[in-house]
């Protein structure tokens, strides 16, 4: 967890970002947003002999990744929004990498090209055919060096799959294969093959007014490729083992946390609702968040999670307003630092949460413009829960419930992190000792 | 802004005068609160038919806290229930429920809390007899409030009024019931498995099939496939497959 010292840089603005990732090297940040665009950003060279000099994140690549369409059968529109960007490892030159709509999955294929060929014999420099009578000697084309151009191109479209929205994909550790998981079922599908996916898990009841509990999240075991989890509406997670059936309706292990009935409301099963569930990086842990909190479950205990963290306790008196104002329902996203030590996750009014597991501290601060100059320390935050309100506190119903941050990422490697505010992109860096 | 929580109170008889007027209090309040809870869920159901397909995570939460409500209402005795009268006219109760959620959002805004609570009157089975009809005078009971005489908590619901009100909405029913024009929905699937009109059409948001009949569709759809690309061939082709087996009903 970056201790006190933390230097920043705003690095794009666009429209509302609504996905963030980094890549397995942590040199390349993808983000997606509303518009259904994707803007790449590449981490650049650290300059040895500048002091002062980090690896800052500039724009790499942009592209139109998903367009707005409509479903004529149900005559309603299909956003173009990008819910999830996943990266491949990657294996040669180019990087791939996932992205979703609700209802589309596109591979994308990301390609550096920095040289063109010159002199070639049967077209001239503007292209144009020669007259093949005209050429009297042959000549070997060369390779100029050019300006560096990045191109993106689709690869693969894994449509048609989906009836419901798509909230997740997970690339496999195969490397070839992955998941993608809507409100009610579960697909998995082959890198290559786009026009048949399995189902792996089906929550549908025959008669839909039954239904009750949908899935929120599911990811992909980091190490074992025959392991995934999903999470749900009503708390709970369920881990399943691809080789025990083909249609994993059955879970290996169920993991809830048995509820707390002093605390019971009307609101109890929908705070409970599982936003997003992250394997740690070691395997051996996952992470959960639901509206007030962070849990950390070990794979081996399905009872209790070993470790909780509270987010924004101080909402749970106001919930009744936050249902009236839907915000009950957003789904906040949480994530692991590289070595599994530190946890991150958003709140309002532009604040995230980290928590670092074993020094047991958390604290709070602002992805804002207002709050922080550049190169500046990032100054933790506090809100005042009652009572009398301390200087530079802030007081619960002063905050900006319009000021989410739902979106997320932390460097795989070092103490960078990356916060999406609405429509700005927030990387902070940790100052090197 | 409501009082910390919505927790129950139990209210225990004379033990203590205090603990008794503050239980007095708190027990219409807690009543209060919890109408309004159960009026603003109504309300935020109905909002779901917009132009994009609802989310039907907040859509599943919702209808649960609206049930939730419902069973401690049930228990507490203040949810009225009206016995059921035709189990014979379920089926074109069911038929009739959904088909009015499938209006559009303009139609729906033009009236009625009544036809969006209706299509979850499946899930609230605490008694056999309960079906559409009893739920109605339950919405009716939830209208109650916005009346500025029923909003005496002190008394009951007023049986006599709900009587009148739950009339008033069941002619409603009935009304569109008889301006069906030919080409609406029910009449092409009237032999069509009853499963079709189901939750999952409420809570997809599919909207406009009263208006556009099925022939129409197909048409568009023909007229779709003329176009450019492959993957939009296929994609049309799915869904055309996708129309057939609805009409087939596998």
């Amino acid at each position: 967890m970056p201790e006190g010292d933390t230097g920043w840089k705003r690095a794009f603005e666009a429209d509302i970002i609504s996905t963030v990732e980094f890549n397995y090297s942590g040199d390349l940040l993808a983000t997606g947003d509303k518009g259904g665009r994707v803007v790449i950003f590449q981490k650049e060279q650290e300059n040895k002999s500048r002091l002062h000099s980090r690896g800052e994140y500039n724009v790499y690549s942009t592209f139109q990744s998903h367009e707005p369409e409509f479903d004529y059968l149900k005559s309603l529109e299909i956003e173009e929004k990008i819910n999830k960007i996943r990266w491949l490892p990657q294996q040669n030159a180019a990087h791939f990498l996932l992205s979703t709509n609700d209802k589309t999955i596109k591979l994308w294929k990301i390609s550096e090209r920095d040289k063109r060929a010159e002199g070639y014999n049967l077209k001239d420099e503007d292209g144009r055919l020669r007259d093949p009578f005209r050429i009297t000697a042959l000549r070997v084309p060369i390779l100029k060096p050019m300006d560096l151009m990045v191109e993106a191109s689709p690869r693969r479209i894994f449509a048609n799959a989906h009836t419901y929205h798509i909230n997740s994909i997970s690339v496999n550790s195969d490397h070839e294969t992955y998941l993608s998981a809507d409100d009610l079922r579960i697909n998995l599908w082959h890198l290559e093959i786009t026009d048949r996916s399995f189902n792996i898990v089906d929550i549908k009841p025959v008669n839909m007014e039954e239904l009750t509990e949908v899935i929120t999240a599911a990811e992909f075991h980091p190490h074992q490729c025959n392991v995934f989890v999903y999470s749900s509406s009503k708390g709970t997670i369920r881990l399943c083992d691809m080789r025990s059936s083909a249609l994993c309706d059955r879970h290996s292990k169920f993991f809830e946390e048995p509820e707390d009935p002093s605390s019971r409301s009307f609101f109890s099963e929908i705070i409970s609702s599982i936003s997003d569930v992250k394997f740690s990086h070691s395997g051996r842990y996952m992470m959960t968040r639901d509206y007030l909190s962070v849990k950390v479950w070990d794979l081996n205990m399905e009872t209790r999670p070993v470790e909780t963290y509270q987010v924004h306790e101080y909402l749970r008196s106001k919930l009744c307003s936050l249902y009236e104002n839907d915000c009950i329902f957003d789904k906040f996203e949480c994530c692991w630092s590289g070595s599994d030590s530190a946890l991150m996750t958003g709140s309002y009014n532009n604040f995230f949460r980290m928590f670092d597991r074993s020094m047991r501290r958390d604290v709070t601060l602002e992805a804002s413009r207002e709050s922080s100059k550049p190169r500046a320390i990032l100054k933790p935050r506090k809100v005042c829960t009652g009572g009398k309100r301390k200087k530079d506190e802030i007081s619960v119903d002063s905050l900006d419930f319009n000021k989410k941050i739902l979106h997320t990422a932390w460097h795989p490697l070092d103490n960078i992190i990356a916060v999406a505010a609405t429509n700005n992109l927030y990387i902070f860096q940790d100052k090197a000792n | 802004m409501f009082a910390r929580g919505i927790k129950r109170k139990c209210f225990d008889g004379e033990e203590d005068i205090e603990g008794t007027l503050a239980g007095f209090k708190s027990v219409p309040s807690y009543n209060l609160q919890r109408q309004s809870l159960l009026d603003m869920s109504l309300v935020k159901l109905q909002l779901c038919h917009m132009l994009v397909e609802p989310n039907l995570c907040r859509s599943v939460l919702i209808a649960n806290t609206v049930r939730q409500i419902q069973e401690e209402m049930t228990q507490d005795g203040t949810w009225q229930v009206i016995n059921a009268q035709n189990t014979g006219q379920a089926s074109l109760d069911r038929l009739v429920s959904s088909d009015i959620l499938c209006r559009s959002t303009k139609e729906q805004n033009e009236g009625k809390l009544v036809p969006s609570y209706s299509g979850f009157s499946k899930d609230f089975e605490n008694t056999p007899s309960q079906d559409i009809i009893s739920d109605l005078s339950t919405v009716t009971s939830v209208q109650a409030p916005r009346n500025p005489q029923s909003n005496n908590v002190w008394e009951m619901e007023n049986s006599q009024e709900n009587r009148g009100n739950f009339q008033k909405s069941l002619d409603q029913i009935f009304e569109t019931l008889e301006n069906k024009n030919p080409n609406s929905v029910e009449d092409l699937f009237s032999d069509v498995d009853n499963s079709y009109y189901d939750l999952d059409t409420v809570l997809t948001g599919m909207m406009n099939n009263t208006k556009m009949g099925h022939c129409d569709v197909l048409e568009s759809f023909s007229s779709q496939t003329t176009t450019n690309s492959n993957s939009n061939c296929k994609s049309d082709i799915n869904e055309l497959d996708h129309i057939v087996e609805i009409l087939v009903e596998s």
